[in-house]
Parts: structure tokens; sequence; C-alpha cells
């Protein structure tokens, strides 16, 4: 059991040493990750233990760095979705239709309602996806793994709903700039409704199988606790915000694709511990599906798409029949459409906070810079101080209940 | 001693110990039916009708795995460890009264491999030994996750054993014996102790979870803090011994809890089975009775398993200390003044 795995220089080193020389006792470094089964990703933490109690943390982060933002620079916009796709995975249509967003703003596009309907009933499925996953994947750090296998096949369901919208299942690449490559199938809605009338019950069933269990309670009531004032120090934002008692939701703060036609309520917690999160999670999933249904209550007809043909690819016996749509064709794939110079700043309700895309524009086919801000970098930074003082087994269930995802922290 | 006898004995023993490997073998069949019926789902139904030959094909597949060794200091007792978990789990079967007696050929045939007079005080001595097969196999990983799985394993055996050992003492003064032998003919018919006793059952039961390290304490090997626990160096047959270890465990301690406070053999009405159909039916379907009994706890731990999640560490050490043991302090003193008073 050597503590070797750090440099003699190391402060952890030099914490146990004068610890050892202060009282005797012993400390250790255990390195959970960036392996570790429990950690969803490949996330590093080094932590110095007293037994089973974490004093002190320190995280590494960057072993799936894919550099997005380099990449972004050296692609024309309609290619950087699939960059997207690829951060948050477990929500990547709220992803992938931010990114249109961003991009329609710096156009000055303006989408028909049906599309941006559509846009809003695609996100809000995500958002129930991504939800399903934090929570249930709680409820399998605690020890219960049947309430994941329960919530887990509506997730399978929704996925069946993407391939129908767009063909893919994790990886979306759903949309266009202006809207969606084609119009929704009946099977599409079809699948949604059946969606709609069996996920309820069984999510339910999943609220009452954790929310009022004792052993649950225990093991997540002020576990990782954090308060409103150092979330939002810490720049938090989406549920993990909301848990703590404030009720920031970019859909209402800062409404897109018509979220102000919707009524939802924004649900929030108090104490910010894992607990609240779970809840304000849950609560989450019935807004969600709420405004689906009123969505598809008021779904209009129109087009499926903004009739923007310099951006907007077009069908292919056109391209090959007609003479204007090669043209469109050949000058948006070449990267030959006009372009304003801009920086613009676009923000949607992610899965799990505020997900932006800060863009500058220099007239060219693709972005003089691109950064994302990823919710998930943010709440890792607060990670060490939340895992403190407190027990391994907490550490496991507050990083799940952050819902840190790999994919996202490191971009 | 009749040479007779000798050879009815290891007849016995071997039948014995080949119902528990069965039953521990099909016990790992029956918590991923239990698992799939609870999660909705079909479960292992590829090797053999209903998948029934899953748990061969799995000890194949475990028996064929490359092993590999840690680079451990402790080689010799990497290699003991689940050796030690895997014997402490079968012999605690030797004490245990699978039925009251058959004639067979004229013979009066004992259905239990000894009948000593401290059964229940070996059954508490072998499965504290249990304990160290985890212990040594955690500790000769040499590696800290396995460290911390055996060190939880042990300090979680030590607290509850101590709580178990005093409901059993409510039960000791009432039955007056430590041989399990008697202890299963007072509970004659439906006279089982679970009526008399049923707090002291309550913690029995949960302790026996403790004890077997299944859900909801099961951080010795908690997958999703410690990767595998104790366990998590070991690979090929070895690994297969712990997991094998477990569901006899298993298997053993339902049996403890059917003999001690669901009567065993008895079930109401064998009297009259015995007068009329004779001895030996009445026997066999006491036998039967007591593996219905089993599979119902076993059952039950399953259910469990698949429904509650875990205690934390420090919640687990405050229920035993805390709640079981003055519990189990208070349920003595009532049975005391209970028998001063009615006896």
């Amino acid at each position: 059991m050597s503590d070797l795995l750090l440099p003699p220089e190391h402060r952890y080193a030099k914490i146990i040493e004068s610890r050892r020389n202060e009282d005797g006792s012993e400390l250790s470094i255990l390195n959970l990750g960036p392996t570790h089964p429990a950690t969803h990703g490949i996330f590093q933490n080094i932590l110095l233990m007293d037994g089973e109690r974490i004093l002190d943390a320190e995280p590494t982060v960057g072993y799936i760095h894919r550099a997005f933002e380099k990449i972004a620079e050296n692609r024309a916009f309609y290619q950087i979705n699939v960059l997207t796709d690829r951060m948050n995975y477990c929500s990547s249509p709220i992803n992938n239709m931010a990114w249109w967003m961003t991009v329609e703003k710096l156009l000055k596009i303006e989408v028909p309602k049906r599309a941006q309907y559509l846009r809003v009933i695609v996100m809000e499925l995500a958002r129930i996806a991504d939800h399903i996953i934090c929570n249930s994947i709680l409820g399998v750090d605690t020890g219960a793994y049947t309430g994941f296998l329960y919530v887990f096949q509506f997730r399978e369901k929704i996925y069946e709903i993407y391939e129908e919208i767009c063909g893919a299942r994790l990886t979306t690449n759903m949309g266009r700039i202006g809207g969606f490559e084609r119009d929704w199938s009946e099977e599409a809605f079809r699948k949604l409704n059946v969606f709609l009338e069996e996920f309820p019950v069984a999510w339910k069933e999943f609220e009452n199988l954790f929310e009022r269990n004792r052993i649950f309670i225990d093991r997540t009531v002020n576990v990782g606790p954090i308060t409103a004032e150092r979330a939002m120090e810490y720049g938090f934002t989406g549920p993990n915000l909301r848990a703590a008692g404030i009720d920031y939701d970019v859909r209402k703060a800062a409404p897109y694709s018509s979220y102000d036609d919707f009524d939802f309520e924004i649900p929030v917690g108090q104490s910010g511990d894992t607990y609240d999160r779970f809840c304000v999670r849950n609560a989450e999933v019935w807004e969600s599906l709420s405004i689906i249904r009123q969505a598809l209550a008021k779904l209009p007809e129109g087009p499926h798409h903004a009739d923007v043909p310099d951006y907007y690819l077009p069908p292919k016996d056109e391209v090959y029949n007609n003479m204007e749509s090669l043209i469109y064709h050949f000058k948006i794939v070449m990267g030959e459409v006009p372009v304003p110079v801009e920086e613009i700043y676009h923000a949607v309700e992610g899965g799990n906070g505020e997900l932006g895309f800060y863009l500058i524009a220099d007239g060219s086919r693709t972005p003089y810079r691109l950064k994302f801000r990823r919710p998930c970098y943010i709440y890792y930074q607060a990670y060490p101080e939340m895992i403190k003082g407190a027990m391994l087994s907490d550490a496991i269930v507050i990083l799940s209940s952050l819902n840190v995802i790999a994919g996202e922290l490191d971009a | 001693m009749d040479s007779a006898l000798i050879i009815e004995k290891s007849i016995f023993i071997v039948v014995i110990f080949a119902v528990t490997m069965l039953m521990a073998m099909y016990s790992t069949w029956a918590e991923r039916k239990v698992a799939a019926f609870l999660q909705d789902r079909v479960g292992p139904n590829r090797a053999g009708w209903g998948g029934l030959l899953q748990p061969l094909a799995d000890g194949l597949k475990l028996f064929a795995k490359e092993e590999f060794e840690p680079n451990t200091p402790n080689k010799f007792l990497f290699f003991v460890g689940p050796g030690v978990a895997m014997a402490t789990a079968l012999i605690t079967s030797a004490v245990i009264p699978w039925g009251d007696k058959l004639e067979i050929f004229g013979r009066t045939v004992i259905l239990q491999a000894t009948d000593i007079d401290v059964s229940l005080l070996y059954i508490f001595g072998v499965i504290s030994v249990g304990v160290y097969g985890i212990m040594i196999g955690g500790w000769a990983s040499n590696n800290k996750f396995s460290l911390m799985g055996a060190v939880r394993a042990a300090s979680q055996m030590v607290s509850y054993e101590v709580a178990m050992g005093l409901s059993i003492i409510a039960l000791l003064m009432m039955s007056g014996s430590l041989s399990l032998r008697a202890i299963t003919e007072q509970q004659h018919g439906m006279d089982w102790n679970v009526f008399y006793q049923p707090v002291g059952f309550l913690i029995f039961l949960i302790c026996a979870f403790a004890e077997t390290n299944r859900t909801p304490f099961d951080l010795a090997e908690c997958e999703s803090e410690l990767i595998g626990g104790y366990h998590t160096e070991y690979s090929s047959m070895k690994m297969g011994f712990y997991l094998f270890a477990e569901y006899a465990n298993m298997f053993i301690s339902s049996t403890i809890l059917a003999v001690l406070y669901f009567g065993g053999y008895n079930y109401p009405g064998m009297d009259w089975v015995g007068i009329h159909w004779g001895t030996n039916i009445a026997t066999l379907i006491g036998i039967a009775v007591l593996f219905v009994k089993i599979c119902a706890f076993i059952f039950f731990y399953m259910w469990v398993r698949w429904t509650i999640p875990r205690f934390r560490y420090d919640q687990l050490m405050n229920l035993g200390w805390k709640i079981l043991i003055p519990l189990s302090i208070i349920n003595i003193m009532i049975t005391g003044i209970c028998i001063l008073a009615f006896k």
C-alpha cells in the first residue's frame, strides 16, 4: 500500500508526511478514475483519504479532450453540428438545435412556427432522456438497479423517435440551418404519442421507488449540498442551480424557439443537496412532458424549414434537374454563402444547464472563433469542494447527481 | 460404531454437499431470473430450457478464463482467500437437520450429518471464519479498493455478529438448547418460533443480510464505489469461488432462518400424515417443506436486492450498534420477563 503515485514534492505527499509526524495517523491516496466504473466517463480524481473520509480532492480534466473549438474553426457552419452531438451525448438534439439557433441568430433567419414547435418537442424529449439517465444512474450508484432498467426502456423509446426523425440514435446530427431536413413522419408522431401514454406510468413508478425510500433519503439528503451563493459564484446553471433554490431557466429568462408560447413551471429545491437535485430533475420531467403535450396540441401546419435557399440544402432531385438548386447546392457546399461579420452569444437550457455558443464570425465560411459554454465543465470545478469531508460513497453519488458528462466536460 | 453408520453418514454427507452446490448454482440462475422478473426483462434463456443450463455455462466460462494475478507479495494468501470463503460456506450444512427420521431397510436414518449439542455455536463459529476469506483475499490483492472492501466486510461482520448473537440468546432462553434438532423438534406442527420471537426474527433476518453481504449491506463489494470490492483483482475460477460462496452462504443462512424461526421440516398436520400415510412419507414431505421455506427466503433475499439501495458505511454501523443491539437487548429482557411470568 504505497502512496507513491505522486512525486514527493506534491502537496498531498507533504500533508501525509506532516500528519504522520504530528499524530502518527496514516493518510492514504486513492486514485479514483480515470476508468473507475462509477465515474460515468473518463475523469480522474486523486483523493486524499483518511480511512473512508475524503480530506481533499484533485480533479484532472482532458482525458477525452478532442479540441472541438479548434476543429470548429476549420469547418463550415453546417459541419459543426456533428461536433455538438459529441458533447453532451445524453441529449444531443438539444446541442444540435442550440447550434442551429446560434447560426440562425447570426444569419438573422426567421424560422417558421412549425419548425420551432418541432424543435421544442425534440429538445424536451432530449431533456427527458438526459434526466432519465442522470436520475436512474444515481439509483444505480446508490445500489438500486431496478429503477434504472425500468426507465431505461423509455430512453430507448425516445431514441426510436429520434430514429424516425433523423435516422440516428445517439449522435443525432439532427436538423439544418433554418429547420429540419425533412418533415416528421406519421410514424414519429405515433411513437411520440405512445411514449406520452406509457412513460408517465413508468416514471411515477420510478419516483415511488426512490423519493420516499428511507435508505435513499439517508444516502442523499445533505450529501454534497451547495449554497445558492456558492453555486452562483461557480456559475452553476440548470437543475443543479435550481436545486439550490434559484429559479433561473434560460427557457423563461431568454425564451428561444417559441418557449414563451407554453405554460410550464420551474421546479426549485432548497438546500442544493443530492436529494434536491434528484427531485428537481424528477419534477422537470413532468414539466417537459406537459410542454410536449402543449406543443403537439398547438402544432401548426406549414413548412418545416425556413425559406433560405442560401443556407438550406435543396432536395437532391431538384439539384439534378434544376439550375438554381444546383448553384445553391454548390455554393453552400463550397462555402461561398454570405456570412455577416458579427459576434453573437446564444444559449439554450441544456439537459444539465445553460449551454451557450459564443461565435465570432469574420465573414468567411468558418467561424473565426467558437466557444462552447459547457455546464459540466463548471460543475466539475465545484466537485472537489463538494466532496471535501464526505465519504467515498458520497463522492460517487455527488458526481452522478451533478450529471457530469465526460464528453461535455472535455469537449 | 458400526461400518453401516459410517457408510450411511458418508452417503448423506455427499448428498447434502451436492445439494448445497446445486442450490448455490441454481441460486445464481434464480437471481438472474428474479432480477429479470422484477425488471420487466426475460433473463437468461439461451442455455437449455429457460436458461436452466446457464449456471453450467457460467462455470465452464469461469474455468476457461485466463487467470490474472496481481503483483502481490502474498501469492499464497491470494490463493487461499477464495478457498477459505468456499470451504466455510460449505461446512455449515453439517449440523442442519434436513428432515426427521427415515426408515430404510429396517435402519433408522437421521437426516442430519451430525447432531452435536452446540450446533448453533458451531454455525456461528464457522460464519465468523467466513469473513477471513474476504479479509485475506482483499488484503493479499495489494489494491486499495480491495483493502477497503475487506476492511468494510470485517467491521460489518463484527458489528452484526453481536446483534445476531444477542437476538439468538432470546431464542435460546425459550428453547433451552443449542442443538438445532432440539430447537426444530420444539417447533412441532405449527408451533414456530417466529410467533414467539417476531422482533428477534427481524433482527436475525437483518443480520443475516449483513452476514451474507447482500444488498442493502453489500458494501464489501459494491461495484459502484469499490469496483468489485475484495474481489476486484480476482479472475477466473477464483472469482467464481467468491461469487459461489456468496450464494452458498445465502442458501445456508436461508436454511438457518427456516430452521430457527420457521420450524424447519415441521408443517401443520405432520402427525396426521405420520399416522395415516407412514412416517417415511411424513419425513419426505417435511424435507420438501423445508426446501420450500428455504426457497422462499432465497427469493426474499433477491427481492430485497433488486428493490432497495444500499447503506453508506457509517449508516450501516449506526444501524448495527445504535439500533439493532439495543433492540436485541430489550428483546432479551422482554423474553425473560415473559418466561418468568408464564412458565
